[in-house]
């Protein structure tokens, strides 16, 4: 299961982390963030040596939301030496989705 | 191999699996991975389907749909349909999962898809202030000026429903008449927060890495005027799914699946289609449910006699 991280967490959990890490900006009222969601919990475990994956509800972590832009959900950002390294918009299906992570998943 | 595959989940695909299932025909309903339910999880509150005099949450309309067709035994598979087979006998249908099934009816109930203003930069800005889905992002504009492109129900749902965030909704549209229903254009109109903005269309989406306004030209006179907008919601309709068959079953000139008469059946045999990638006309939760039906019955009868 993606673990959830908040403002006081986001240093150490994403941004100070040695492996590269896929935050999923999400909220429960959106319906496209609920079907994705399982999705990246699958990708976390299959992937769990290569990329790190966590979840920020932006209802709770309205500055982390607005600090990285996020103007749609569900937001997925690669996040890489405490940079953006790829921003992607939308539920896709697992094979897209890991089709466009490729790069962090090798 | 299986009698029944149907392909989509919202009111027709259900309605066709509640059917089969009733008619003891086990379907198996390929639902999407994750567009599962349709345009109606999309929606907030469904005033029109008969049967709820209160009206409900859309999704929660769909959740009830899946239930009902899962009662009766209904099979759901969450994942994606990415190629089929429906010219012999026994139709083949392959999934993103990398699965095969065979059957011997398939039911197409593939929906459409939200329509592209086909502009420049429009990919690029989505999710960066350009959007197609008012109860996802509309949370993100609060105090913000935003702004609805279109004239029918969706835009005016939208633009409405925008209201309980944005400080200002222009809603832009090229004619000077809407198509939406007369209650929701009444709302509308009514709305303070809302601005119309007749007989005009967007010629050019401006901002760095987000949308910080656009063009708008005059579909009457021609002139072309600026509008700093913060958000922009796209909803001038949707155009049927029809790549996965499109070379397989004869289309319409307009690119929906062609069906005979009042009924479901597509030009191949044993290959019916409900719904939405159907209907150029009407295009409701209830005529699409209808509509998923005939679908049903069709394959039922078609199984009977072959």
């Amino acid at each position: 299961m993606a673990k959830d991280v908040t403002t006081a967490s986001f240093q150490a959990d994403v941004l100070s982390n040695t492996k590269p890490v896929l935050v999923d900006f999400w909220a429960e009222w959106c319906g496209p963030c609920r079907m994705v969601s399982p999705i990246l919990d699958q990708i976390a475990e299959e992937y769990a040596d290569k990329i790190e994956v966590v979840k920020v509800n932006v209802d709770d972590e309205p500055a982390l939301a607005q600090q990285y832009g996020i103007t749609g959900i569900p937001a997925l950002q690669v996040f890489k030496g405490g940079a953006v390294v790829k921003s992607m918009v939308g539920a896709k299906p697992k094979q897209i989705l890991v089709h466009d992570l490729a790069e962090f998943l090798q | 191999m299986r009698d029944v595959i149907i392909i989509g989940s919202g009111p027709a695909g259900y309605t066709a699996g509640i059917y089969t299932a009733r008619a003891g025909l086990k379907p198996l309903l390929i639902a999407s991975s994750v567009e599962a339910g349709g345009e109606l999880m999309k929606t907030t509150e469904v005033e029109n389907f008969p049967g709820f005099p209160e009206g409900l949450q859309g999704p929660e309309l769909m959740a009830n749909f899946q239930e009902q067709a899962e009662r009766f035994g209904t099979e759901i598979l969450m994942d994606d349909v990415v190629e089929v087979d429906l010219a012999g006998d026994v139709k083949i249908v392959k999934t993103g999962g990398g699965e095969t099934f065979e059957a011997k009816t398939v039911i197409l109930a593939t929906g459409a898809a939200y329509r592209e203003l086909g502009l420049p930069r429009e990919k690029e800005l989505s999710g960066h202030g350009v959007s197609w889905c008012a109860t996802c992002d509309g949370f993100f504009f609060r105090e913000k000026n935003i702004a609805v492109v279109g004239g029918g129900d969706s835009a005016m749902e939208e633009a409405l429903f925008l209201t309980r965030f944005a400080s200002k909704v222009y809603l832009i549209h090229r004619r000077d008449t809407f198509k939406a229903s007369k209650i929701m254009q009444e709302r509308a109109l009514a709305n303070p927060k809302i601005e119309v903005i007749w007989n005009s269309e967007i010629a050019e989406l401006k901002g760095a890495t987000n949308l910080e306004g656009v063009t708008l030209r005059n579909t009457v006179d021609g002139s072309s005027s600026e509008l700093a907008l913060d958000g922009l919601f796209i909803a001038v309709g949707n155009d049927p799914r029809v790549w996965l068959v499109e070379n397989q079953v004869q289309l319409t000139p307009e690119r929906f699946i062609q069906v005979e008469g009042r009924s479901s059946k597509t030009s191949l045999p044993g290959v019916f289609a409900c719904g939405d990638v159907i209907d150029p006309t009407y295009r409701q939760a209830i005529t699409a449910a209808g509509s998923g039906c005939v679908a049903a019955l069709d394959a039922e009868h078609y199984l009977a006699n072959h």
